[in-house]
């Protein structure tokens, strides 16, 4: 016993730092996997609040940037209603938006990451604005990522730019869909992979959501593809996709709530059984 | 050790603060931040003879960063290589210092410049690359670990050798 305690006091310091870089350690492994870290994270109380004043700040400096990616919204959107009385081609409108199936949030982002390899963003809604885990998030322009975290006022979204993140996408003129990945180099481009080679593809074909998952509808815009190879296997594409957002500059952001999230996982779930 | 207490305080949230504020924001290229807070662990006050300043040390480093982690979403990285920087200290100490270390008459105060930046060096290359290993944590991106630990390990090193040069008070 005596020797025990002798061999204690005597390697106190490597100890010490044994147990703290174990705790670093199991808190960075749990972060590698999906969902699972627990208090560590810019969504909660103290780290939501000092991002929110950064933010109020930081605000002022992309003032112009935002003004431009609104002016072009705005344009859009217009021509989206002047077109809306002719438009007999709706079947996007029409699947997600006339049956209510979707509602639409807006928030605004107080954190972005784009530089490491597993990217989180924070944003400033949170349970009090009924957001929960898995409610998709995306911009005019494109996909953002996933809601992954959610505290009384902030939520962490998982980005796109997260080696974690798997999105269900699929080419636009055809049906061929598959996995969305990041394989954490630029954060320009993300990566498709398991497009079966029976699909036509061609270079500068527009990706869009591909709707199999109870997350995001089918059709909103993702990116173009850049350039493709085949798999070491052969019978799948690994495609690049350029993103058509800049992830690098995101202001305001849309989250996207689907009201019958319930009832397909419900019907999921018994199918299971 | 009582009238070091004060600034360490103040640069240890002062450093804080830059860091997630302004550094984790740069994104030089793409992808290179200096991680400056760093400086805090490589001018902590060294206390001669003291074993217990170490178990201090070792703590406040873990803290320092887990408090970045928090900020920047990365679970314990770097946690981890702040303790790894903090506990790897005397060696480092001695070996850019030598003499002066051992004979424990070294003072941040009045050090060279070049055994300085041997001691920053050092320092930053090893906190760095525990960092980005954990990261990344995936052998088959060792070539990417390298690439961020140098262009990350330069931005760094400048920028902390020019804060300490520029903040130290007692410099001719």
């Amino acid at each position: 016993m005596q020797q025990i305690f002798n061999f204690v006091i005597r390697n106190k310091t490597f100890l010490l730092f044994l147990l703290l870089f174990g705790i670093s350690m199991a808190l960075t492994i749990q972060s590698h996997s999906y969902h699972r870290s627990q208090f560590i994270h810019s969504a909660n109380g103290i780290t939501g609040g000092v991002y929110g004043t950064l933010n109020s700040v930081g605000q002022y400096f992309d003032l112009k940037d935002k003004n431009q990616i609104l002016a072009e919204e705005n344009k859009r959107l217009r021509e989206r209603l002047f077109n809306l009385s002719s438009d007999s081609d709706s079947s996007y409108v029409d699947t997600t938006y006339s049956r209510e199936a979707y509602r639409v949030i807006k928030a605004e982002v107080f954190k972005n990451s784009y530089s490491l390899t597993n990217n989180y963003l924070t944003i400033n809604k949170g349970k009090n604005d009924s957001l929960k885990q898995d409610f998709g998030v995306f911009t005019s322009n494109g996909i953002v990522g996933i809601i992954d975290k959610v505290s009384k006022n902030y939520a962490r979204v998982l980005s796109i730019l997260n080696k974690n993140s798997r999105i269900n996408a699929r080419i636009k003129k055809t049906n061929h869909s598959g996995s969305l990945k990041w394989d954490g180099k630029s954060p320009v481009f993300v990566q498709l992979d398991d497009v079966s080679t029976f699909a036509p593809v061609k270079v500068g074909d527009t990706i869009v959501t591909g709707g199999q998952s109870a997350i995001f509808p089918r059709g909103i815009n993702i990116g173009t593809i850049d350039s493709f190879e085949t798999d070491i296997g052969g019978d799948t594409y690994k495609i690049q996709v350029k993103l058509f957002n800049d992830m690098t500059n995101i202001g305001t952001v849309y989250i996207l709530e689907n009201l019958d999230r319930t009832e397909i996982k419900f019907l999921e779930n018994t199918t299971d059984d | 050790m009582t009238n070091a207490t004060a600034p360490n305080i103040i640069r240890f949230i002062l450093l804080l603060v830059v860091q997630i504020a302004i550094c984790n924001n740069i994104n030089f290229f793409g992808y290179i931040n200096p991680y400056i807070y760093i400086i805090f662990i490589l001018l902590f006050p060294i206390n001669d003879n003291n074993n217990n300043n170490r178990l201090f040390i070792l703590l406040l480093s873990f803290l320092l960063g887990i408090l970045v982690d928090m900020f920047s979403d990365s679970g314990g990285v770097h946690a981890a290589a702040s303790v790894c920087l903090a506990y790897a200290r005397p060696v480092m100490l001695k070996a850019s210092f030598g003499m002066l270390y051992e004979h424990q008459s070294l003072k941040f105060s009045n050090i060279d410049t070049g055994n300085l930046i041997t001691y920053v060096t050092l320092g930053t290359v090893l906190h760095h690359l525990v960092l980005f290993s954990l990261e990344i944590f995936n052998i088959s991106g060792i070539l990417l670990i390298f690439k961020k630990t140098l262009f990350s390990s330069i931005f760094t090193i400048i920028l902390s050798v020019l804060i300490i040069i520029l903040f130290s008070r007692k410099r001719k």
